[in-house]
């Protein structure tokens, strides 16, 4: 049963199973163990992140492609829904509309993407990429009528997911709107990860990975790359537009800033990279991270910056906003010294 | 000896033979065909000067770039970070000046802009030094782990320009002598474009005849070509490396100063949110060509002006535009050098 659900991918090392069970046992019943607004923004958050950091993970880790354009189809994501819902009213039809139209836009786009650059070298389609998100970025700030511009658009969930829509008390927590809304964003992201889980330890998988090794070897035994670079590329991008909508679910909100801007682009580059590239679990531990940090770092980092106060610079550097620096050093360690980051350095102590 | 008077002849021929002309000529081509879709000659003319200081100042940005990529096979994501730094620098100078600024002569000004302008390339200079030695030399020759690095730069070093200079927007009014505009028949030119323009050309005459007709460009047109070859002629190709590295982050800060100056004020960001322009430019130009790079640069400038005008909506668009249908026609660029 658990081996068919991680697909025989186990974390391969205690520290990291009890920190992935904890993960999950906490993402799982966020609503009942942390209650309150800010905590469960903060775990809806994580669920959705996990899931967008592990479908780049696929591209950047597995494929090793790296693409700019990964918060593109993350805001399609969020945009396909959150335009759906804003024309055409709160309703399930108009949600249903929303996702599948956003899917197939993203499949289309990265299809593109992937058929037109893939070919060339990695600096070439990164470039690309960045140029494209660009573009994207211009035209949904720029399609105002449609998309809201830099406001971004507001809207209104079906009747079932309303903050106000109360269904019964558990446990003393009152199961409202809210909370299921929650749990849709947590089985959808869970479940896309196993999905990813699978993909990368199928056949497919294992030749992606032998082309992130040797893509002239691998061409030589006879698999076609661009096929299969274009194929994971769709994947990822697929991947990303779910994250996207589940985030849109859960905020009620689409906009530039949440879902198109490139600090989001830093943001996933910096989770996979410190959780570990090429390991799905990192991404889990990448991403919870980076959102704890993004939430709680900053307080620490003020009590510190406050009790540097008279110091000239040190303050500074330690300054609350400055949370990103850290994490930005951080990631250059990792490059270097432990390119599969934490996952593995826990792997490698066992 | 008789290899040494014969190699600049030999240069000069093939630098004959070689010259494309048809991607210079999409520059006035382009020009020209506006014309009737703009309507009036002057509102054209003020564009087409607007369009080609843009152009400038975009290869003062670019061209360090291209040359890196075209030498040491590095793509620098992190060029921006030399951008806005470059900006800073002169803005730290610049504000520092304000009697000098706002004296109204050419001269007073002048003597406020060149220390400023020289700041920034030294900054900037410096930081690309650093930048070589410390992140980018571990990972020659690994373009995935390049990028990354790269990109961890630019967090880090954008971080740091708030921890130094703030967080906030910082405002740089321009010298007196050189806001406003001067009237030409018609047409209204912006003084300070002018000066863009004739920089910029400075730099590329000088970029031109440095790589052209000294000794030491000659070196970095052959490692352009084939680095091992150079290096088993017993030149170090790693001290090339390193100039070149610093005079193309020396050209981006200076870039960086002149657009600030042209924006009027001074941000982080900035540097990053030109790079998309900039990675377009060096794609059209084809990578590594600061011929390309040049031509190119002029393009995006001469057609974002045009489009701002004719249809507002389409600015950035129309460089995306412009870019595949380069790319249709050369997929390797408008100057394809070997390796790209």
């Amino acid at each position: 049963m658990l081996n068919q659900l991680l697909s025989a991918d186990f974390p391969r090392s205690r520290a990291l199973s009890v920190v992935l069970v904890a993960i999950l046992v906490a993402l799982a019943l966020a609503p009942f163990i942390f209650p309150g607004t800010r905590s469960l923004n903060v775990a809806a958050k994580v669920a959705v992140f996990v899931l967008l950091v592990a479908s780049y993970d696929l591209l950047l880790g597995y494929t090793g492609i790296v693409s700019f354009a990964h918060t593109m189809f993350f805001g399609i994501g969020g945009y396909g829904v959150g335009i759906a819902m804003a024309k055409l009213g709160p309703g399930w039809g108009a949600l249903a509309l929303g996702t599948g139209t956003a899917l197939a836009a993203s499949l289309a786009i990265a299809l593109a993407i992937g058929l037109l650059s893939l070919r060339v070298r990695a600096i070439f389609f990164a470039m690309i990429t960045l140029a494209v998100a660009a573009f994207f970025q211009i035209l949904a700030s720029q399609l105002s009528g449609l998309t809201g511009g830099e406001d971004g658009l507001t809207f209104r969930l079906p009747e079932l997911l309303r903050p106000g829509t109360v269904l019964f008390n558990l446990f003393g927590v009152e199961v409202n709107g809210r909370l299921v809304s929650y749990y849709i964003v947590f089985f959808g992201a869970l479940a896309l990860f196993l999905a990813l889980l699978r993909v990368v330890n199928s056949p497919f998988g294992r030749v992606l990975l032998s082309i992130r090794e040797n893509e002239f070897r691998s061409e030589a035994l006879g698999y076609r790359i661009v096929t299969y670079r274009t194929v994971a590329n769709c994947l990822a991008a697929l991947g990303a537009t779910v994250a996207g909508i589940l985030y849109a679910i859960w905020l009620r909100y689409t906009g530039p800033d949440t879902t198109l801007s490139f600090n989001i682009m830093i943001d996933i580059l910096l989770m996979v990279v410190i959780g570990g590239m090429g390991t799905m679990y990192g991404s889990v531990l990448g991403a919870t991270l980076f959102v704890l940090a993004q939430n709680y770092l900053r307080d620490l980092m003020k009590l510190a910056s406050d009790g540097l106060a008279g110091m000239p610079l040190l303050p500074n550097l330690l300054h609350p906003d400055r949370w990103l620096l850290w994490l930005g050093v951080l990631f250059i360690l990792c490059v270097y010294y432990f390119p599969t980051g934490i996952v593995g350095k826990l792997r490698a102590r066992r | 000896m008789t290899m040494q008077a014969a190699a600049p002849d030999a240069n000069r021929i093939i630098a004959r033979i070689a010259v494309d002309w048809i991607p210079l000529a999409l520059v006035p081509v382009l020009a020209l065909a506006a014309l009737p879709l703009v309507g009036s000659a002057p509102t054209w003319v003020t564009l087409t000067v607007a369009g080609l200081a843009m152009g400038m100042m975009i290869f003062m940005m670019a061209s360090g770039l291209t040359l890196v990529f075209g030498l040491m096979d590095v793509m620098n994501f992190a060029h921006g970070i030399f951008i806005s730094v470059g900006a800073y620098g002169a803005a730290t100078v610049l504000t520092r000046m304000r009697p000098q600024m706002e004296a109204g002569s050419l001269a007073a000004d002048l003597s406020a802009m060149i220390p400023a302008v020289l700041a920034a390339i030294a900054l900037a200079g410096l930081l690309g030094w650093f930048f070589e030695r410390v992140l980018i030399r571990p990972v020659y020759g690994d373009h995935l782990k390049q990028i990354l690095i790269t990109m961890g730069g630019l967090i880090v070093f954008e971080q740091l320009i708030h921890v130094v200079w703030g967080a906030d927007m910082i405002p740089l009014p321009r010298p007196s002598a050189i806001t406003g505009a001067f009237i030409l028949g018609e047409a209204a030119i912006e003084r300070y474009r002018v000066l863009a323009v004739i920089v910029g050309l400075a730099v590329f005459a000088a970029m031109w005849l440095l790589l052209n007709r000294t000794r030491i460009g000659l070196l970095v047109r052959a490692g352009v070509e084939n680095p091992e070859m150079v290096e088993s002629l017993g030149y170090r190709i790693r001290r090339l490396f390193v100039g070149v590295f610093v005079a193309g982050s020396g050209l981006a800060g200076l870039g960086g100063a002149m657009w600030a100056m042209y924006q009027e004020q001074v941000t982080a960001q900035m540097g990053m949110q030109v790079l998309v322009v900039i990675f377009i430019v060096v794609i059209i130009g084809g990578l590594g060509s600061v011929g390309g790079c040049f031509v190119g640069a002029m393009l995006v400038g001469l057609m974002a002006n045009y489009t701002g005008y004719l249809a507002p909506k389409l600015a950035l668009g129309s460089n995306i535009l412009l870019m595949v249908l380069i790319l249709l026609w050369r997929p390797r660029g408008l100057y394809a050098i070997g390796k790209a």
